[in-house]
């Protein structure tokens, strides 16, 4: 019986000659939990950005697989255990990933570092990833919330907001980022009248709403998620009559929440990372081919699916230390500018030994340790949807 | 004027929301003080029971809302309560007798029981997520509002606005009538007060030849008719999530005890002790001193007492010191 099971698993090796240059990419996202709305289109972007390079065939390293894995967003565990699921069974070369701070901090401590993963994640924006050490692994396609804080602060300014009430979800994200906006309207004469955090899941949310209405303001900044305990906050303030101005940081955003709230909710103001920059508007379009709508955070997964396989050509390695190295020389200039949909053209650029400028979707430039260098997008929600009014 | 900004401000973000509350809890404590009083066990699955219940209304209201039939301005859901209510009656004794009746005539201990009900708990919540999903259901409509801040404000010229929720007046309004028929029952008809003495000495009821599986049959109908007036009351005013009402149970726990165990009355008073503490403890008072007090009083800060992040801790504070102070709880209990 040994005998023949040992045979067995032989003539499976024969059978199967191993796949040695294939590479294999995991995409690692909260497909489960607060941002399950995003997720998939997110997903999307980076299979469409490595189904480009695929179809160009002008890839060294063979096909490009790829492999899913549910980040929930909050849970670290299950977090930790889908990523390491990737690495050790899936033999994955790199990871498109995580989404949300907590979790991205987690699988890059635990799973990412110890194994010799690079990892880029698209939305994880919680300002205390800049300085989390990495081994020069870990990059971002979209910018720290100190950034998005500064943003923020202006906007809120040049409207006309001089304070501003303040709740944020309870986890590395909410933190960071009400910190930041409080430190830099604070700066610029504002007044935050009281910082509240709020638990995500619950059915009610007025005692929240209570304590927020005593302390008054002109507007509510809701750091929070728009499936979860931000929309619960909205809600409670418009039944109790306590706000009607709401702030909307990127994880409010998405055409879920104005639809879910109605029409109270127009003439709320908001930021997400974006750009006016032409790579935008062609990434949509490539969107549109590719049968799906872009929605927050799509080109930031796009450009972090891009820069992996980019990196991987222009160092001739497929291995996570090697490559990890080329990542900026990719990004930056000098080079010619590369836009999405041309990922094809800029593999040939660097075959031929050319320097290439990757721009992307999201105008990318990476700065500091791996980070982008982030351009925001100024929302208006106006009649029950969202638009976007302005760049900076 | 200020006085009179500083009391609509205490109705709005108080009293109203809290009674609204306390509503709520008081309907669940009651049905675990009932199950408590007469099948001598601490019922964990009522939560999960409630839950069902405000699961039926959602799928029946879907149903009646497809077929465009509703009581407009008042939610379709309590159009179909009736419906949902006998459906979580069907429920209850199902699960009666597939489970809690082979233990009853085991004779169990009332810790097995509780055990058992855990058991049930967890079944009921599973069976709950594979039917409607693990998400928000929304499944309220009608007219949101019976009083609109923004309408009061005009009439009265007060700065503060009073809000009324439709949700909030149907869920105070239901419980008061549902209250009302419970203490009828119990104290006026034969089969209420053959309840009431089974609960109070079962020897001595059986001997005097009440019959108990009615008994025990009675005790499901009230428990099945209050969790699913309460699930679909929480769910409508609040918002529908399979995983809440797993948290919901413990502040009906301390409810229940805090009121006294056993004690229908008890029970009512303590959902509305667990509810005002819980808003009047992490409500931040800066807005009402300024009503009341000269300007040159008024204080700084927020005058919080607790951040909000503590709300569910409170129910635990006052159940332990209730516990300490009169172990009975405010009504002695364990008697119908």
């Amino acid at each position: 019986m040994k005998k023949t099971l040992v045979s067995l698993m032989l003539s499976m090796f024969l059978v199967f000659p191993t796949y040695a240059d294939n590479v294999k990419i995991g995409i690692i996202l909260g497909f489960t939990g607060p941002i399950e709305s995003l997720a998939p289109v997110m997903a999307k972007s980076a299979e469409m950005a490595i189904n480009e390079v695929n179809k160009s065939g002008n890839f060294t390293h063979g096909k490009i697989n790829t492999v899913r894995a549910d980040s929930t967003c909050v849970d670290a565990a299950a977090a930790q255990a889908a990523a390491e699921r990737l690495i050790t069974a899936e033999k994955v070369n790199a990871i498109m990933g995580a989404d949300c701070s907590g979790v991205t901090t987690a699988v890059l401590k635990n799973v990412a570092m110890p194994n010799g993963i690079v990892m880029i994640s698209p939305s994880a924006t919680s300002p205390a990833l800049s300085t989390e050490p990495d081994n020069g692994l870990f990059f971002r396609t979209a910018p720290s919330d100190a950034r998005q804080g500064e943003v923020i602060a202006d906007l809120l300014m040049e409207k006309g907001f001089k304070t501003a009430a303040l709740s944020h979800t309870n986890n590395d994200y909410g933190k960071g980022l009400a910190a930041s906006i409080q430190k830099n309207f604070t700066s610029k004469g504002g007044k935050i009248t009281i910082t509240a955090s709020h638990e995500d899941g619950k059915a009610d949310y007025s005692a929240e709403v209570a304590a927020l209405a005593q302390a008054g303001g002109d507007i509510l900044i809701v750091a929070g998620y728009l499936d979860q305990g931000g929309k619960g906050i909205i809600q409670a303030s418009l039944d109790a009559d306590a706000f009607n101005k709401f702030f909307l940081p990127d994880g409010m955003i998405g055409d879920a929440l104005p639809k879910a709230i109605g029409p109270d909710l127009n003439g709320s103001i908001g930021s997400v990372p974006g750009t006016d920059s032409p790579g935008a508007a062609q990434y949509s379009e490539l969107a549109k081919k590719a049968g799906f709508k872009s929605g927050p955070y799509g080109p930031e997964s796009y450009d972090a699916a891009a820069l992996i396989m980019l990196a991987m050509e222009k160092s001739k390695s497929t291995k996570s230390n090697v490559f990890k190295k080329s990542i900026m020389d990719v990004a930056n200039a000098p080079g010619e500018k590369i836009f999405p949909g041309e990922l094809g053209k800029a593999l040939k650029l660097i075959k031929s030994g050319k320097d290439i400028d990757y721009v992307g979707a999201t105008a990318l430039e990476l700065v500091g340790s791996g980070e982008s260098s982030g351009s925001f997008a100024e929302i208006l929600i106006d009649n029950q949807k969202t638009k976007r009014v302005g760049y900076r | 004027m200020d006085y009179l900004n500083g009391i609509t401000l205490i109705l709005n973000y108080i009293f109203i929301p809290g009674l609204t509350y306390g509503s709520q809890l008081a309907l669940g404590a009651l049905g675990i003080t009932i199950v408590y009083s007469v099948l001598r066990f601490s019922n964990f699955a009522h939560g999960e029971f409630m839950s069902f219940g405000a699961m039926s209304s959602i799928l029946l209201s879907w149903l009646f809302m497809s077929f465009e039939i509703n009581i407009h301005p008042l939610p379709t859901a309590i159009m179909v309560l009736p419906i949902a209510v006998l459906l979580t009656i069907t429920y209850c004794l199902i699960v009666d007798r597939l489970v809690f009746k082979f233990y009853r005539q085991q004779n169990s201990k009332s810790v097995i029981n509780l055990i058992v009900s855990i058991g049930v708990m967890f079944f009921t919540g599973g069976l709950i997520r594979f039917i409607v999903g693990p998400g928000d259901r929304n499944f309220f409509d009608g007219e949101r509002f019976f009083l609109k801040a923004r309408t009061f404000k005009n009439i009265t010229g007060l700065n503060e606005g009073l809000t009324l929720k439709t949700t909030q007046g149907v869920t105070i309004l239901l419980s008061v009538f549902l209250v009302i028929v419970l203490f009828w029952f119990l104290n006026k008809t034969k089969t209420g007060k053959s309840m009431r003495a089974y609960s109070d000495n079962k020897e001595l009821a059986l001997l005097s030849g009440i019959n108990p599986e009615k008994v025990v049959l009675i005790t499901w109908i009230i428990t099945g008719i209050l969790a699913c007036v309460a699930g679909t009351l929480y769910g409508l005013d609040k918002s529908y999530k399979p995983f809440t009402y797993l948290h919901l149970v413990l502040p009906i726990f301390s409810a229940a005890i805090v009121g006294g165990v056993g004690n229908p009355i008890g029970a009512i008073i303590g959902g509305f002790v667990i509810a005002f503490s819980e808003l009047i403890i992490t409500f931040a008072y800066k807005k009402i001193f300024f009503y009341f007090l000269p300007a040159y009083l008024v204080p700084e800060g927020l005058l919080q007492i607790l951040s909000t992040d503590y709300k569910i801790a409170i129910s635990f504070v006052i159940l332990v010191i209730v516990l300490l102070i009169k172990p009975t709880g405010i009504y002695k209990g364990k008697i119908l």
